[in-house]
C-alpha cells in the first residue's frame, strides 16, 4: 500500500462493497435533520436584547398567560439547522429545473442587491409621499417598462401573485359590465387547456365557467367557440402562448369575435416570457393581462413566493384599475391615489393593504435596466430556441404531443411509455436521481401523460446537451425493460418516494409533543 | 449580455437541428400585423451592472429611509430589527432559487420549514392549525370573509369598526363579488363588541380586530361565544404579529378564524410588500382553508418527510370548484419569519414584545403630555391614536420636513369626517429616548 513517511496510506483503495449505514444518520456531505421542536428549547434564544424597564403595563388586561410553546435555537445552531434545511432543496443555481409554466431562469444577484437598498427595504408604505418619491419612480418606470412592452394603456401593480392579476383583470371586467348596464353577462369562455387558476378565479369573480374545447393541433377550437358565444358572455380567458407552447394562430379573430358578441379579452400572462420583446399583447386585441414577474422578469420563486402579478389594461378597461396607483403632479413629483373618491375613474375596490410587491418591482426593474429592449427581445428568441432544440433533440426518443415548432416549452404525451410499465410519475421521479429537477407532469390535462419542458433561456448549449443525453438514456432504459429504474426512483435524494396519499388520509399539520402524538396515533 | 450564455454560433446549430432557417420561422404562428421588426421603441438598451446600480442607487437616495431619522409609523406595518443571519439564510440559493415543493423529493428543505412555520404560527396564536402562509394580512382577511361564508353556507358579513381600512376594503373587493353582503360598522376607537348587535341569521361572520387599527386590544372571548350562540363564525385580525408575545392570542379567546400580518417578524417593511399572511383556524375547518398545506408523512423506507397537502381543495385540481384561486404563498417572507421565530423562541419573543410595548408607553407618555394633545387608545400594545388640535396629515408633513417620520395620520387610511385630526403613533424595539424626544419636540412645534 502507498504510504506517506507518516505511516498515511495516499492511494485510493477500491471497493464494491455496499455503502453501510452510518452511526450518526448522516450520509457524508448530507448531514440529518430535526424539527426545531426537537433540538430546540422554551428558555433558549438567539437574539440578544436589551433589559426590560418594568414599565408599568397598559395592556387593559390583555396579557398572555400562555407559552407559544415555540423553542429557541441559539444563533450557531439556527444557522446550521436551516444550512442542513436548504441542502435537502434542488435550486436554479445547482441545475437546470425545466418545470413547464413555471419558467425557472436565472436569479441575477444584483436583483437582490438592489431590492435591499434602504431607499427601497427600509421605506414604511404610509410615510408621506414627498419622502418616498424614489420608491415611486421605482413603480413609475416599472409601469413604463410594462406599458410599453405590452403595447397596452394602463397597468394595476398591487395584485401580489398571477392569480391575484387575473383577479384584477377579471374584476375590472366585471366593473366594465356593470358600468355598462350588462350586468347579465356572467359566463366567461375557458379552454380546457388553461391553468386550473383560469376557472377558479372567475368563479370567485361571480361568473360561471363555461369550457372550450381545444382542436386537434393543441389550440383553441375555433368552432366550438362560435357555438358557446351569445350575450350572456362576459369574455374569455385565454393563455397565450397557450399551454401546450403553442402560439394560438389564430388569436386576432378569437379577439374579434369576441368583442363582437360583447365580451372581454382576458390573457394569462404567465408565457409572455416567449414573447416579450418580439410581440405586444395590446396588437392582438387583448383587454387585460397579467404579468408574472417572478417568471418574465426573474424575481426570484423563493419556494413558491412571493410573486407578483402586475396587470396591464385596455383603453376600455384602464379607468376601472384598482387603487392605489401613481399619477404625476403638475410641478413633475409623483404622487399615489390611494382612495377611490379621489380618483378619476372608476376603480373596482382595493385588492390589498398598501402598494403592493415593492420588493419585486426593484428586481424587475433591476432585470428590465439590465436586459434593455434588445436583451428582452433576445431572452425570448434564445427561450424559444431552446426549447425548440430540447423537442428536435427527443422528438426520437419520446412522443411529441403536436407536431411542428414550438414556442418556449416542448409538450410531450406519454403514449411512447405504453407497454413500458413506466408512468409520467415515475419518469419524473426518475429525472431526480439523474440530478434534474422533473418537468411539470399532468398538465396540460388535454394531452394524456403530459410532460412539459421549459428550459428557458438561462441554459447554455452544452446543458442542453447533458440534459438531451440523460433523458435520451432514461427514454431507452424505459424502452428496454429497466422497469426497477423508475418505479423504485428517486434512490438517490435525500429521502426516498414519499407517501402523498397518507399525509391526505390522516393530516399531522403542525409538530405535536411524542406523548401527544402517540396518542393520536393510538386512537 | 451577461445573462444569456447561447452565441451566435450555437444558435446556427441549434436552428440547424430544428431544421429551420431563421429564428423568424418559430415566430410564424404570430399574426404579421402584431410582428415587431426590431427591438421595442422608447425603452433603453442593455446596460452593465455599474451602470444599472447607479440608476437604482439615485431612486434609492430619493426616499428617506426609515432608519435615517427619528421613525414612528405603524398602521399595518412595522419596523423591526431583524438579525442579519436571517436575510443571509433566506439568500441562500437552495431557498432562494427554488419552486414550490411540487417535487418534494427534491425539496424537502422548502417543505420542512414550511411545517415548522405553520406549528410556530399556531402556537403563536393559539389555534389548532395553520396554513403555510398568504399573500399578506389584507388578502388572509379577505380570504378568511369567503371561507366563513363556505363554512356557515350564510351571505352576510360584519366588519367592525376597529378594523384596519385597507383590510376592510380588501375584503369588501374579494366578498361582494362572491355575492355577500357586507355590512361595516361606523369607524370606532373602542368598540369592537358592537358587531354583535348586527349578526342576524344570515351573518357568516364578524370580523373584529386586536390590537386594533387605534390600537386598542379588546378580549374576545365573550363576544366569541355570543357570536357562535348565532351560528355565526368570529374572524380575528391583527396587523402585529409581536403583539402575542404579551398580548392573549385570538385563538385562547375563541376565534373560529385567525388572519394577519407576519410582516413584523423576519421581514422589512419594503414600502409595503412582499409580507406574509398568516391564516389559522380550528381543526375543524380545515378542509375549506386556502392556500397551501405542508404535512408529515413517510418515505417508501419509513423515514420521515413532508409534503403538501389536501391539496384537493386547491385551483390546480379542483380548477372552478376550488377554495380559492390562490396558487403561491408567501413562501421566502414565511422562512424569513420562521428563521427569526427560532432566533427567538418563546421567551426572546416575550422580551421582545415587552420592550415594544415599554417603547410605546413612554412614547404616549412623551406625546400626550403635550397641551393639546389627547391620548385615544386606553389599552395599547405598540402603538396607540392621539387626537391633534388641527389636522393630523398636516402635522406629520411639517414634521417630516423637520426629519421626524411622526407616524400616520388617520385619514390616509380612510377619509371619514371626525377623523382628520387622529394620529396614529407606532413605536417598536428600534425606538430610542431621543427619538421619543425628537418626536415630542417637533409635534409641539408643528401643532
Amino acid at each position: 500500500m502507498a504510504m506517506n513517511t507518516i505511516g498515511r496510506p495516499t492511494a485510493a483503495v477500491a471497493n464494491d462493497a455496499a455503502a453501510p449505514t452510518t452511526f450518526s444518520g448522516a450520509r457524508g456531505l448530507l448531514q440529518p435533520t430535526s424539527l426545531i421542536f426537537e433540538t430546540g428549547s422554551i428558555d433558549r434564544t438567539g437574539v440578544d436584547l436589551p433589559p426590560v424597564k418594568g414599565v408599568k403595563s397598559r395592556l387593559g388586561g390583555v396579557a398572555r398567560t400562555t407559552s407559544t410553546g415555540n423553542p429557541g435555537l441559539s444563533e450557531p445552531e439556527a444557522v446550521r439547522h436551516y444550512v442542513r434545511l436548504s441542502q435537502r432543496n434542488y435550486a436554479i443555481d445547482l441545475g437546470m429545473f425545466p418545470l413547464g409554466s413555471c419558467t425557472m431562469k436565472h436569479n441575477a444577484r444584483l436583483n437582490e442587491k438592489m431590492a435591499r437598498l434602504p431607499g427601497f427595504a427600509d421605506v414604511h408604505p404610509l410615510q408621506p409621499v414627498s419622502t418616498v418619491q424614489g420608491a415611486l419612480s421605482v413603480m413609475d418606470q416599472l409601469s413604463h417598462w410594462l406599458i410599453t412592452l405590452t403595447g397596452m394603456k394602463a397597468v394595476a401593480l398591487s395584485p401580489k401573485a398571477g392569480a391575484h392579476g387575473e383577479l384584477c383583470g377579471m374584476l375590472a371586467i366585471r366593473a366594465a359590465l356593470d358600468a355598462q348596464g350588462q350586468a347579465h353577462r356572467r359566463r366567461v369562455l375557458v379552454p380546457e387547456s388553461a391553468h386550473g387558476t383560469n376557472p377558479a378565479t372567475a368563479v370567485q369573480c361571480g361568473f360561471i365557467v363555461d369550457e372550450i374545447k381545444a382542436a386537434p393541433d393543441g389550440r383553441v377550437d375555433l368552432s366550438d367557440l362560435k357555438t358557446k358565444l351569445g350575450d350572456d358572455v362576459a369574455g374569455i380567458m385565454l393563455t397565450n402562448p397557450n399551454t401546450c407552447g403553442l402560439f394560438e394562430r389564430d388569436i386576432r379573430e378569437i379577439a374579434d369575435l369576441i368583442h363582437a358578441a360583447g365580451g372581454y379579452f382576458y390573457c394569462d400572462g404567465a408565457n409572455f416570457n416567449a414573447i416579450a420583446g418580439r410581440v405586444r399583447p395590446g396588437d392582438l386585441g387583448v383587454d387585460a393581462m397579467h404579468i408574472n414577474l417572478h417568471k418574465t422578469f426573474s424575481t426570484p420563486h423563493g419556494g413558491g413566493g412571493p410573486g407578483s402579478g402586475p396587470t396591464v389594461l385596455s383603453d376600455a378597461l384602464g379607468p376601472f384599475a384598482p387603487v392605489p396607483y401613481v399619477v404625476t403632479r403638475t410641478d413633475g413629483t409623483l404622487d399615489l391615489v390611494e382612495h377611490e373618491v379621489d380618483s378619476d375613474g372608476e376603480p373596482f375596490g382595493r385588492m390589498v393593504a398598501f402598494h403592493g410587491q415593492m420588493g419585486m418591482y426593484t428586481r424587475a426593474l433591476t432585470y428590465m435596466l439590465s436586459h434593455g429592449a434588445d436583451g428582452i427581445k433576445q431572452a425570448s428568441e434564445d427561450a424559444v430556441l431552446n426549447a425548440n432544440y430540447v423537442q428536435a433533440c427527443l422528438k426520437e426518443h419520446m412522443s411529441p404531443a403536436f407536431d411542428g415548432v414550438c414556442m418556449h416549452e416542448a409538450l410531450f404525451d406519454d403514449s411512447w411509455l405504453e407497454g413500458t410499465g413506466v408512468t409520467t410519475l415515475d419518469f419524473a421521479k426518475a429525472m431526480i436521481d439523474e440530478g434534474y429537477h422533473p418537468m411539470t407532469m399532468y398538465f396540460p390535462l388535454v394531452v394524456h401523460g403530459a410532460m412539459l419542458i421549459e428550459p428557458t433561456e438561462s441554459e447554455s448549449k452544452a446543458s442542453l446537451d447533458a440534459f438531451v443525453a440523460s433523458m435520451a438514456g432514461l427514454a431507452k432504459a424505459a424502452k428496454s425493460g429497466d422497469t426497477a429504474r423508475f418505479t423504485g426512483a428517486p434512490y438517490h435524494a435525500p429521502v426516498k418516494r414519499l407517501d402523498e396519499t397518507r399525509a391526505a388520509r390522516k393530516p399531522v399539520l403542525k409538530w405535536s409533543p411524542p406523548v401527544e402524538a402517540n396518542k393520536i396515533a393510538a386512537e | 449580455m451577461r445573462y444569456l450564455p447561447l452565441t451566435p454560433s450555437d444558435r446556427e446549430q441549434m436552428l440547424a437541428k430544428v431544421g429551420v432557417a431563421s429564428i423568424e420561422d418559430l415566430f410564424l404562428d404570430v399574426p404579421e400585423i402584431a410582428r415587431l421588426d426590431g427591438p421595442i421603441h422608447d425603452l433603453p438598451f442593455a446596460q452593465g451592472e455599474l451602470a444599472v446600480e447607479r440608476h437604482m442607487q439615485r431612486l434609492s437616495n430619493a426616499s428617506v429611509a426609515a432608519g435615517s431619522v427619528p421613525f414612528f409609523c405603524g398602521a399595518g406595518a412595522y419596523r423591526h430589527a431583524v438579525p442579519a443571519s436571517v436575510d443571509h439564510l433566506i439568500q441562500r440559493s437552495e431557498f432562494l432559487t427554488t419552486y414550490t415543493p411540487y417535487q418534494p423529493e427534491m425539496a424537502q428543505g422548502t417543505v420542512q420549514t414550511l411545517f415548522e412555520f405553520q406549528s410556530q404560527v399556531a402556537g403563536l396564536l393559539a389555534c389548532d392549525v395553520a396554513n403555510a402562509s398568504m399573500y399578506d394580512g389584507s388578502t388572509a382577511c379577505a380570504e378568511a370573509v369567503v371561507m366563513a361564508a363556505r363554512v356557515t353556507k350564510r351571505t352576510k358579513v360584519v366588519f367592525s369598526g376597529g378594523l384596519h381600512p385597507h383590510y376592510r376594503r380588501a375584503a369588501r373587493t374579494l366578498a361582494k363579488h362572491s355575492g355577500l353582503e357586507i355590512a361595516g360598522l361606523p369607524m370606532a376607537i373602542n368598540d369592537e363588541a358592537a358587531v354583535l348587535a348586527a349578526v342576524d341569521q344570515n351573518t357568516a361572520c364578524v370580523v373584529v380586530q386586536c390590537p386594533n387599527v387605534f390600537g386598542t386590544l379588546t378580549d374576545f372571548t365573550e363576544l366569541a361565544k355570543a357570536v357562535q350562540a348565532k351560528g355565526a363564525l368570529l374572524i380575528a385580525v391583527f396587523t402585529e404579529a409581536v403583539a402575542f408575545g404579551l398580548v392573549t392570542p385570538p385563538g385562547e379567546m375563541g376565534a373560529d378564524i385567525v388572519a394577519g400580518e407576519g410582516q413584523s417578524i423576519g421581514n422589512s417593511l419594503n414600502f409595503g410588500g412582499p409580507y406574509v399572511g398568516l391564516f389559522a383556524t380550528k381543526d375543524k375547518y380545515v378542509r375549506q382553508m386556502p392556500g397551501r398545506l405542508a404535512g408529515e408523512t413517510v418515505d417508501a423506507d419509513g423515514t420521515r418527510g413532508f409534503v403538501l397537502t389536501l391539496s384537493t381543495r386547491e385551483q390546480h385540481i379542483r380548477r372552478d370548484k376550488a377554495t380559492s384561486n390562490i396558487c403561491t404563498n408567501s413562501g421566502l417572507c414565511a422562512l424569513a419569519f420562521t428563521i427569526h421565530m427560532t432566533l427567538l423562541g418563546d421567551k426572546g419573543l416575550k422580551h421582545l414584545a415587552q420592550l415594544n410595548h415599554e417603547a410605546a408607553c413612554e412614547t404616549a407618555d412623551a406625546v400626550s403630555s403635550i397641551a393639546g394633545v389627547d391620548l385615544l387608545s386606553e389599552s395599547f400594545f405598540n402603538e396607540f391614536a392621539v387626537r391633534l388640535p388641527g389636522d393630523a396629515a398636516k402635522a406629520v408633513e411639517a414634521m417630516a420636513a423637520q426629519g421626524v417620520l411622526g407616524g400616520v395620520p388617520y385619514s390616509r387610511l380612510r377619509q371619514e369626517p371626525g377623523f382628520e385630526n387622529v394620529l396614529l403613533i407606532a413605536a417598536t424595539e428600534t425606538t430610542t429616548a431621543e427619538d421619543i424626544a425628537s418626536l415630542a419636540d417637533t409635534l409641539k412645534k408643528v401643532i
